[in-house]
């Protein structure tokens, strides 16, 4: 009896921890989001700056995507102890079925599309998928999505281009500065700017389409607003300001947009990541 | 005269934009020919539907890269190119010493 009341407050604190994060964040955003007049033109700007550190050389700012990227991330570590909390050799949790079958599908993932000896990269392959889906799943409880921040992608594109590196290095060194030369010494520049271009290619894809997601939806949502007052203006009093024909057709694509989009981008990431790494490590290794 | 200047500018920078907007072209071609292998592929194969789809969505998400690109750059161009322009004009005028 003990244990099992001990076990229900440990289940409230970790809902607490997945919840909390978001709702700080939420607020955070409330309260800082300037008063905009709401007539004036369609206003698309980037992550908001909460506040910035002093440094040596220049100063940090800390914006809406970082702040967010972190409440994601303690979201997300949230949901892993509470699906793990408390597992036992013989399942008999609905939360222990989800978490074996998270695992089991990533697991199966990864050793479909890289092979036996990388499983080990499978936790780091999750993480990815897991951060940036919910990621741009943010931008659906208001937040801006971190995803549509380049420097947010950026920065995990470049952690996946250190992981390329390691592993085409353990070719060793000359083999390494040898794959710049084929098939011709010619080919040099072009190899270098192909290598250069990975790590920016796959933030910019996955940054692009969350971002002019973001623009698109914003963009009709104006435009709706605009031809609702002066289709329907003509309605008395405080009835002619409400936009009623904003209903329903941002609904449809958020859908898209958010949604799908986002997913789609995580999964493709994730692909990306494991596909270069298993291409990038030498055969006999 | 600095009225026609940033008329100038901000001129060019919505055409630029457009033309940024060509690089359309490709994804598109290239997306439309991915779908139009994917349903022959289903119906020569019906039972391979699930796979070919989810190879056809990759595909065609990595397809969709150079338009991304030309797409980032239209947006740079219209919503952040104008404004450094713009203030680039205005440092170089007063360093200049000519009278706005």
């Amino acid at each position: 009896m003990q244990s099992k009341r001990r076990a229900r407050a440990v289940d409230i604190l970790l809902i607490l921890l997945i919840v909390l994060p978001l709702a700080g964040a939420m607020t955070l955003k409330v309260l800082t989001t300037p008063d905009a007049p709401l007539s004036e033109g369609v206003q698309i700007s980037g992550a908001q700056i909460y506040f910035t550190i002093p440094m040596p050389i220049q100063d940090l700012p800390i914006t809406a995507a970082q702040v967010n990227s972190w409440a994601v991330i303690l979201s997300i570590l949230g949901v892993c102890l509470y699906l793990t909390h408390g597992i036992k050799v013989i399942p008999d949790s609905k939360r222990q079925l989800a978490a074996e079958w998270i695992v089991d599908t990533v697991n199966r993932l990864v050793r479909s599309n890289m092979g036996e000896k990388f499983i080990g990269f499978a936790p780091f392959v999750a993480g990815i998928l897991a951060l940036s889906a919910l990621s741009s799943l943010s931008s659906l409880l208001g937040l801006f999505a971190p995803t549509s921040d380049v420097n947010i992608i950026l920065g995990w594109a470049i952690l996946v281009f250190i992981l390329i590196t390691h592993y085409k290095l353990k070719g060793g060194l000359w083999a390494y500065i040898k794959g710049f030369f084929s098939p011709i010494p010619v080919f040099a520049p072009l190899n270098i700017i192909g290598e250069i271009a990975t790590p920016i290619s796959m933030s910019f894809r996955h940054y692009g389409n969350v971002m002019s997601g973001m623009v698109i939806s914003t963009l009709i949502a104006f435009a709706l607003r605009s031809l609702s007052q002066t289709v329907l203006g003509w309605l008395p009093g405080t009835l002619g300001k409400i936009p009623f024909l904003q209903v329903g057709l941002p609904a449809v694509l958020s859908l898209y947009f958010d949604i799908f989009s986002g997913c789609m981008q995580a999964f493709i990431f994730a692909m990306l990541t494991m596909m270069f790494i298993a291409t990038a490590a030498p055969e006999d290794a | 005269m600095i009225e026609l200047a940033i008329g100038i500018i901000l001129g060019c920078c919505a055409i630029g934009a457009g033309i940024a907007l060509i690089a359309g072209i490709g994804p598109g071609i290239g997306e439309g020919q991915a779908v139009a292998k994917a349903c022959e592929a289903v119906g020569r194969q019906p039972e391979s539907k699930s796979q070919v789809t989810s190879t056809l969505i990759l595909g065609c998400a990595l397809a969709e890269t150079t338009g991304l690109y030309g797409l980032i750059i239209g947006i740079l161009l219209i919503f952040v190119a104008p404004g450094s322009f713009v203030g680039i004009l205005k440092e170089a005028m007063t360093s200049w010493g000519a009278g706005l």
